[in-house]
């Protein structure tokens, strides 16, 4: 059943305004990784606004579910994501990638709502896999979530744990790929080719959901559906633009990593609050 | 003499403290009937995960457990826990200094007839330079239970370091103290440092015919992280030389970590005795000492060496 409309609309809205912090963050910093944020705001906005159930004021409640980012580069739309549910204010954002800040350059405990480091890339399938194991031992019914990068599942760690999240029938393991088709040296295809990549995750025994990552009714039925599946992980393969909401950003591989220029921060930050 | 397999007596307590703590849960990578952690398997089945061949995955599962507040007993064999998944101990266990206790098993060159590849020379280096990691290498079966006992009260990240072979219990040793050295002797001539199963060779040597004029002192430094400064400086001044022995590189193990106290604070001399920069090989336990001059025959060399 589609979400309504005006629904949609409220979080395209608050994506938006995440994107807008995300292009602030990383041009106050000077550094940063826009483009895999950006791909992956929708994403997560819809996971913080629809789907995770959590407490900003009680952040260790003990029934919260889980969400990890894998690909910890992408840590900018992490902290604008908890800013803007309540963990802590959006004030000190702009202190990211500084001394003594607590929004490091990549994913660190010292940020309230973040539980386990990364940034090293492929660990975050398996720390999703503890979670999920410690649930079962607990008997909680909270689940995990775990956004992975496209570049990042070349890792072989990544198959290790999509085997064995399999293994244990982890049904409260939902992961969310990032497909946006870039990595750090040009296209995924080029550098090292990821497909047949539905058919690997159902050799891995995953129900897979393919959708378009921007599109916010396919990002939230596909969570709904995970949901529903029984006995095995799902993981949730959405198609994303690299760069999405800035124009000169988008499927331009330099900002996988390169902060915006000061003109440049300008025009993205007027496109973004048009 | 008593002989026990540290391993045994890991498994046993894995057991033990299962019993009382519900929040211990144990993970290993297809080894665990050589780890012995079947041992906890069999008891606590809904509290054990074997991660099949697959190091990096356990050990990062091992952290997401931890996030979750379970204190993670993670087994394979030291060469594997330490290298092969060293990443994933840095960036997911140590980093977040999360209660993940590293038991590791199949250390030094008495592993025997595997070689090389199963031979860790390398993992106490490789434990010991990540910030807040804890480690311990005992040197009998009763210190084992001690050290597992003591990894569960202390919080943060713990590596245990176990051999593969049986150890003679070592007695008179007093009561296990973490990171604090145990004085096994005293003397004033020369100051032996050792850990794990060198700790025994040491004491066969201080009572052989041949050491018999020479005052030695032996520490069993079974806590390398964080070192026993204090036993080492007052080595230091109190003795005329200090031999380390360890079954592990001297590069970055032991004698490195005695070294650094020593040098910043009473410089001496300091004999090594360990695995000279190369890499293991095939061959008996005990044959393996010999070839890389781990026996009683050499310690006492070293002593007299030392003293020259």
């Amino acid at each position: 059943m589609p979400y309504s409309e005006k629904r949609i609309k409220e979080l395209e809205h608050i994506a938006k305004r995440i994107r807008y912090k995300i292009v602030q963050m990383i041009s106050c910093a000077g550094s940063g990784h826009p483009g895999g944020s950006l791909s992956a705001t929708d994403l997560v906005t819809a996971l913080f606004f629809n789907v995770l159930k959590y407490n900003p004021k009680d952040p260790n409640w003990p029934d919260r579910d889980r969400f990890h980012m894998s690909k910890g580069h992408c840590c900018p739309l992490w902290y604008a994501a908890l800013a803007e549910v309540g963990y802590f204010s959006a004030d000190t954002l702009n202190t990211l990638r500084k001394l003594g800040s607590c929004f490091q350059g990549h994913p660190d405990r010292r940020t309230p709502g973040i539980e386990v480091p990364s940034g090293s890339l492929g660990q975050g399938l398996s720390v999703a896999l503890g979670m999920s194991l410690a649930a079962r031992i607990d008997k909680k019914a909270y689940r995990v979530y775990c956004l992975l990068g496209d570049g990042e599942i070349q890792e072989g760690n990544i198959w290790e744990a999509a085997m064995a999240s399999a293994h244990y029938c982890c049904d409260n393991i939902c992961a969310i790929l990032d497909y946006n088709g870039f990595q750090i040296d040009g296209c995924i295809k080029d550098v090292m080719n990821l497909e047949p990549l539905v058919d690997k995750w159902r050799a891995f025994g995953w129900h897979t959901i393919g959708i378009n990552g921007h599109n916010m009714n396919e990002i939230l039925e596909a969570y709904d559906e995970a949901k529903t599946i029984k006995g095995k992980p799902t993981i949730i393969i959405a198609r994303t633009i690299k760069g999405k909401g800035v124009s000169f950003m988008e499927n331009v591989v330099d900002f996988h990593g390169r902060a915006p220029t000061k003109e440049e921060t300008e025009i993205a930050l007027r496109e973004l609050s048009s | 003499m008593e002989l026990l397999y540290q391993r045994d007596v890991y498994g046993k307590a894995l057991v033990e403290l299962g019993k009382t703590n519900p929040d211990i849960v144990v993970l290993d990578a297809d080894l665990s009937s050589s780890t012995r952690t079947k041992m906890f398997a069999k008891a606590y089945p809904e509290r054990f995960f074997n991660f099949g061949v697959a190091e990096q995955n356990m050990m990062a599962a091992a952290a997401g457990l931890a996030s979750c507040n379970k204190t993670v007993f993670v087994s394979t064999f030291a060469v594997f826990a330490t290298g092969r998944a060293w990443d994933q101990v840095r960036t997911s266990i140590a980093y977040p200094k999360f209660n993940v206790k590293i038991v590791a098993t199949h250390s030094g060159v008495t592993v025997g007839p595997d070689g090389a590849t199963h031979q860790a020379l390398e993992d106490i280096s490789l434990m010991r330079v990540l910030p807040g990691m804890t480690v311990v290498v005992p040197c009998d079966g009763p210190e084992t239970y001690d050290a597992v006992l003591a990894s569960v009260k202390h919080p943060g990240p713990f590596y245990i370091r176990l051999g593969r072979d049986k150890v003679p219990t070592i007695e008179n040793k007093g009561e296990f103290k973490l990171a604090k050295a145990s004085k096994i002797c005293d003397g004033n001539d020369v100051a032996i440092i050792a850990c794990g199963a060198m700790v025994n060779i040491a004491c066969q040597a201080i009572k052989s015919e041949a050491l018999k004029k020479v005052s030695c002192r032996l520490l069993n430094m079974h806590t390398i992280k964080p070192i026993d400064r204090e036993a080492i400086i007052c080595a230091a001044k109190e003795t005329r030389a200090i031999v380390v022995v360890e079954e592990h590189s001297v590069i970055g193990g032991l004698a490195s970590a005695v070294d650094e106290v020593v040098s910043e604070n009473y410089p001496t001399r300091v004999v090594r005795l360990g695995i000279k920069d190369r890499f293991g090989q095939s061959g008996q336990p005990q044959e393996l000492l010999k070839e890389y001059n781990l026996t009683e025959a050499d310690i006492i060399a070293s002593v007299k060496k030392a003293l020259v």
